[in-house]
C-alpha cells in the first residue's frame, strides 16, 4: 500500500480541499442573502409579488415640486418618466440631492407605490448620474 | 503654452530612454561588463529627471491657470486657492497617472542606489522588468491620457475641481497611496529578476524585506488618509463603506501583509520560495487591477475621473501581458525546493505564519468576490445589484476572531519546532476572563452577541498579551507594536459601531430638540464670502444631562465653479468619543437637515492604524 508520507500528503490535500470548498460555500451563501437588487419604478409596477422584507434600491429622477419636509421626515416622488413611486425617508440627506436630479434610494417596499427608504445614496459630482438611473431613464424616454 | 510643450517633449524623451534602457539592460546582462554600471545609473537619473520636468510643467500650467491645456481647463478654475491649484494637478486622471509614472521612475532609481551589494545580473534584470512596466505606463499616458493636450480657441475660464477634493487630506492621499502601489511594482520586478537568476534566498529576503516594509507603510498610511477624509467630508460620520473603490485598495494591502510575514520565513528558514514569489506577483497584480477598475469607469466614485473604455482596455491588456509574462517565467525558472531536509513542524513559528497567510487569503477572497461579483453579474446577465456591509461583516467577523487568537499565540513560538507544553495555565485563565468581560459589555447591545463578544474578547486578549510583551522588551518591538495596534484597531471599531448613536432631523433656526437626555439648540447662521465659495456657518449648542454645554459650528460651502454644495462637519474629538455634527441645506435657506452623532473611541481608530504602520517603520530601520 501507500507509504506514510503519501498518506499524510493525501490527507493534507483533502484537508485543503475541504477548507476551500467550505469557504466558497460560505461566501456564496452569504452573497445570496445580502445582495441588494436595483429596480426602477416601472419594474416595481410589473413585479409579480411584493416582498416587503427584501432590501432593494430604487433609482430615477426626483420629480419637480414633490419634495415635502417635516421635522423628522422627508418625502418625495421618484420617477422614470413612465411610472412613479412615493418615497419617505428620515435621516441624513446627501449634498447633491435636489428636485430634478438623479437619485438612488435604498430600503423596503410597502406596496407598489410606497417605498420606505433607509438610505439615500450620496453622489460625488453634480453632473454624475448613477449608471443604473441613466439606463432606466433612457429606456423610458 | 510653452510649459505644455516642454512637458510633452520631456515625456517623449523619457519614453525613448525607457526603450533604450530595455535594450541596454539586456545588453549589460549578457556582457558581464563591470564598468557599465555608471552609464545605467545616469540613464535612470535622466529618465527620472524627464518625468520630473514634465510633472513640474504640468504643475506650472495649473498654477498660472493656463487654460490652453485641456487638463487644466477640465479641472481647474482661476479663483481656486493656490494650494488646490497645485494639488489639483493629481486630482484628475491624466495628472494622477503622471504622478504614477513619477513615482515609478523614482523608485527604480532609488532601488539601484540601495541595492549595490546585490549581484550585478540581478540588478540589470530588475531594471529590465521595471522598464517594461515604466514603458507601458509611458505608452498609456502618451496614447490615451496625454496631460498636455491643447485646446483652441483658448477658453477664458476652467471648469473647476470637484469641491469635495479641495481638502488637505485629499491633497496628500494620492501621492502616499501611490508610493505604496508603485512600491509593489519594485517588489514585482525584483522577484522576477531573482526568479530568473535563481537567487531567492536569505540574502535576497533581507534585501527585499526593506522594500516590502516601505511599500506596506505607505499603503497603510494612504488608506488611512482616505478613510479619515471620508469620515469628515464624505461619509457623514462613517469611515469605511465596503465601497468597491475602498476594497480595491484593501486587496493589495492584504496581499502585501501576507508577503510581509512570509518573507520572514524565507529569511530565517529559507523556505516558501515559490509562495513568496506568487505573493509578490499577486500584490502588484492587485494594484494594477485596482487601477484598472477605478480608471476604466466600471466602478463609479469620486475616483472615476473619466469613463473612457479605451483606457480600461489598455490597462487590461497591459495587465494581462504582465501576468502572462510572470506565469511563463514562473514555470520556466521555478527551482525545486529542497524540502526533504527542512521539515515543517506543526507547532512552530513558520506554521503560525502560514496560518496567517491562510487567513489573509480568505479575507482577500471575500473582498475580491464581494467587489467583482456585481460587475460579472451585470456583464453576464445584465442584472444590477450591489453588495453592502452585511455581506462583509458576516463573513469576516467570525474568522477575524480566530485570526486574533492566532495572532496572540503565533509570535511566541520558536522557529523550526516548539512544544505545546509551554502553554501556561495563567494565559488560558486570562483568555476566559477576557471573553467574560467582553460578553458582559456587549450583551445588551448587539443582535449577534456570540460572534461579536468572541471578537471583542479575542481582541482584548491580544491587547493584554502584546502590552505585556512590550513591557518585557524581550520580543521583537516593531512586531509587538503592530500587533498591539491591530488589537486596538479591532476593539475601537467594535465599540465604535456598538455604542455610536445618532440623531437626525430637519430643523429651523432657533429650534430646540431633545434627544436621549441631550438638548440640541440651533442658534443661528452666519454667511461669509470666501475666495471661491460662499460659506454658511451654523451654530449649535448641545447640553447634556450634566448641564455641560458644547458649541458646534458645522458649515455649508456653496462653490462657484462647479456650482456644488458641500457640507463640512464640525467635530469635537476627545479620547473617549467624538461629537460629530453635519448639516445640509434643504429648500431655500430655511430648513436644515441636521445629523448629530456621538461616536465613541473614534480617535483610537486613527491612532491604532498609525501604530500598526509605525511598527513597519521601526522594522525598516532596524539594523541587522
Amino acid at each position: 500500500m501507500y507509504g506514510k508520507k503519501v498518506k499524510l500528503r493525501l490527507l493534507f490535500l483533502l484537508f485543503i480541499f475541504l477548507i476551500v470548498s467550505l469557504s466558497v460555500f460560505l461566501i456564496l451563501k452569504s452573497l445570496e442573502e445580502n445582495v441588494v437588487y436595483f429596480i426602477s419604478p416601472t419594474e416595481i409596477k410589473n413585479l409579480a409579488e411584493i416582498d416587503n422584507k427584501k432590501r432593494i434600491r430604487v433609482g430615477g429622477m426626483v420629480k419637480e415640486e414633490t419634495v415635502k419636509l417635516s421635522q423628522n421626515e422627508i418625502s418625495f416622488v421618484i420617477t422614470d418618466f413612465k411610472n412613479e413611486i412615493n418615497v419617505t425617508y428620515s435621516g441624513a440627506i446627501p449634498n447633491l440631492f435636489s428636485e430634478g436630479k438623479g437619485v438612488v434610494a435604498e430600503g423596503y417596499l410597502n406596496d407598489r407605490s410606497f417605498f420606505d427608504a433607509k438610505k439615500i445614496l450620496a453622489k460625488h459630482d453634480e453632473n454624475y448620474m448613477p449608471p443604473e438611473v441613466k439606463e432606466a431613464l433612457e429606456t423610458n424616454k | 503654452m510653452i510649459s505644455s510643450h516642454i512637458g510633452y517633449y520631456s515625456l517623449l524623451l523619457g519614453f525613448g530612454i525607457s526603450v533604450s534602457l530595455l535594450v541596454y539592460s539586456i545588453f549589460c546582462f549578457k556582457k558581464n561588463n563591470q564598468n557599465i554600471n555608471q552609464n545605467i545609473f545616469s540613464f535612470l537619473f535622466l529618465q527620472f529627471f524627464t518625468v520630473v520636468i514634465s510633472f513640474i510643467s504640468l504643475v506650472y500650467s495649473f498654477v498660472i491657470s493656463d487654460f490652453s491645456n485641456a487638463t487644466v481647463y477640465n479641472n481647474s478654475h482661476s479663483t481656486k486657492p493656490i494650494f488646490y491649484k497645485i494639488t489639483g494637478t493629481w486630482g484628475n486622471h491624466e495628472g494622477s497617472l503622471l504622478l504614477w509614472l513619477l513615482v515609478l521612475t523614482l523608485f527604480i532609481f532609488l532601488f539601484i542606489i540601495f541595492s549595490k551589494k546585490q549581484p550585478k545580473k540581478y540588478r540589470f534584470l530588475s531594471i529590465f522588468f521595471q522598464q517594461i512596466i515604466i514603458s507601458g505606463f509611458f505608452l498609456f499616458l502618451l496614447l490615451t491620457s496625454n496631460p498636455f493636450n491643447f485646446l483652441f480657441p483658448v477658453p477664458n475660464e476652467g471648469l473647476g475641481l470637484n469641491p469635495i477634493l479641495q481638502d488637505p487630506a485629499l491633497a496628500i492621499h494620492p501621492p502616499i497611496l501611490y508610493l505604496g502601489y508603485v512600491g509593489s511594482s519594485i517588489i514585482f520586478s525584483a522577484s522576477l529578476a531573482s526568479l530568473v537568476q535563481n537567487n531567492i534566498n536569505r540574502e535576497w529576503a533581507i534585501h527585499i524585506k526593506k522594500w516590502i516594509l516601505a511599500a506596506w507603510f505607505f499603503l497603510t498610511i494612504g488608506i488611512l488618509l482616505g478613510s479619515i477624509w471620508a469620515y469628515y467630508e464624505l461619509g457623514w460620520g462613517g469611515f469605511w463603506f465596503w465601497d468597491p473603490v475602498e476594497n480595491v485598495s484593501l486587496m493589495p494591502w492584504l496581499c502585501l501583509t501576507a508577503l510581509l510575514h512570509t518573507v520572514k520565513v524565507l529569511e530565517k528558514r529559507n523556505l516558501l520560495k515559490s509562495w513568496t514569489l506568487i505573493l509578490s506577483i499577486a500584490t502588484f497584480t492587485f494594484s494594477m487591477i485596482g487601477t484598472f477598475l477605478v480608471r476604466s469607469g466600471i466602478l463609479n466614485s469620486v475616483h472615476t475621473f473619466a469613463n473612457d473604455p479605451e483606457r480600461g482596455m489598455f490597462i487590461l491588456l497591459f495587465l494581462f501581458s504582465l501576468i502572462i509574462l510572470s506565469i511563463i517565467l514562473f514555470f520556466i525558472y521555478q527551482g525545486k525546493e529542497n524540502t526533504s531536509q527542512k521539515k515543517f513542524f506543526l507547532i512552530s513559528k513558520e506554521t503560525s505564519i502560514l496560518i496567517n497567510n491562510w487567513f489573509m487569503m480568505y479575507f482577500l477572497s471575500v473582498v475580491l468576490i464581494g467587489t467583482t461579483y456585481p460587475i460579472f453579474l451585470e456583464v453576464i446577465v445584465n442584472e444590477k445589484i450591489s453588495i453592502g456591509p452585511p455581506f462583509f461583516n458576516k463573513l469576516l467577523i467570525p474568522f477575524l476572531a480566530l485570526f486574533l487568537i492566532f495572532m496572540a499565540v503565533g509570535p511566541k513560538l520558536n522557529w523550526i519546532k516548539d512544544n505545546y507544553k509551554k502553554i501556561k495555565y495563567s494565559r488560558i485563565v486570562l483568555f476566559f476572563i477576557c471573553m467574560c468581560i467582553s460578553f458582559y459589555l456587549i450583551k445588551k447591545t448587539s443582535s449577534e452577541i456570540l460572534f461579536t463578544s468572541i471578537l471583542g474578547g479575542a481582541a482584548l486578549y491580544l491587547l493584554l498579551v502584546t502590552t505585556k510583551e512590550f513591557l518585557n522588551k524581550k520580543h521583537n518591538i516593531s512586531q509587538t507594536i503592530s500587533h498591539f495596534g491591530f488589537s486596538l484597531f479591532i476593539l475601537s471599531i467594535l465599540f465604535n459601531s456598538l455604542f455610536s448613536n445618532e440623531f437626525s432631523a430637519n430643523m429651523k433656526i432657533g429650534q430646540e430638540l431633545i434627544y436621549e437626555k441631550e438638548q440640541i439648540k440651533f442658534l443661528k447662521i452666519k454667511t461669509f464670502d470666501k475666495q471661491n465659495y460662499k460659506s454658511v456657518i451654523a451654530n449649535f449648542e448641545i447640553t447634556d444631562e450634566k448641564k455641560n454645554v458644547i458649541s458646534l459650528y458645522p458649515e455649508i460651502r456653496i462653490y462657484n465653479q462647479p456650482n456644488i454644495l458641500t457640507s463640512e462637519a464640525d467635530i469635537i474629538s476627545t479620547i473617549f468619543f467624538d461629537k460629530f455634527i453635519v448639516i445640509n441645506l434643504l429648500k431655500g435657506e430655511e430648513i436644515f437637515n441636521v445629523r448629530y452623532q456621538t461616536k465613541p473611541f473614534m480617535i483610537w481608530i486613527w491612532i491604532s492604524v498609525f501604530l500598526i504602520s509605525i511598527g513597519g517603520i521601526l522594522s525598516l530601520f532596524k539594523r541587522h
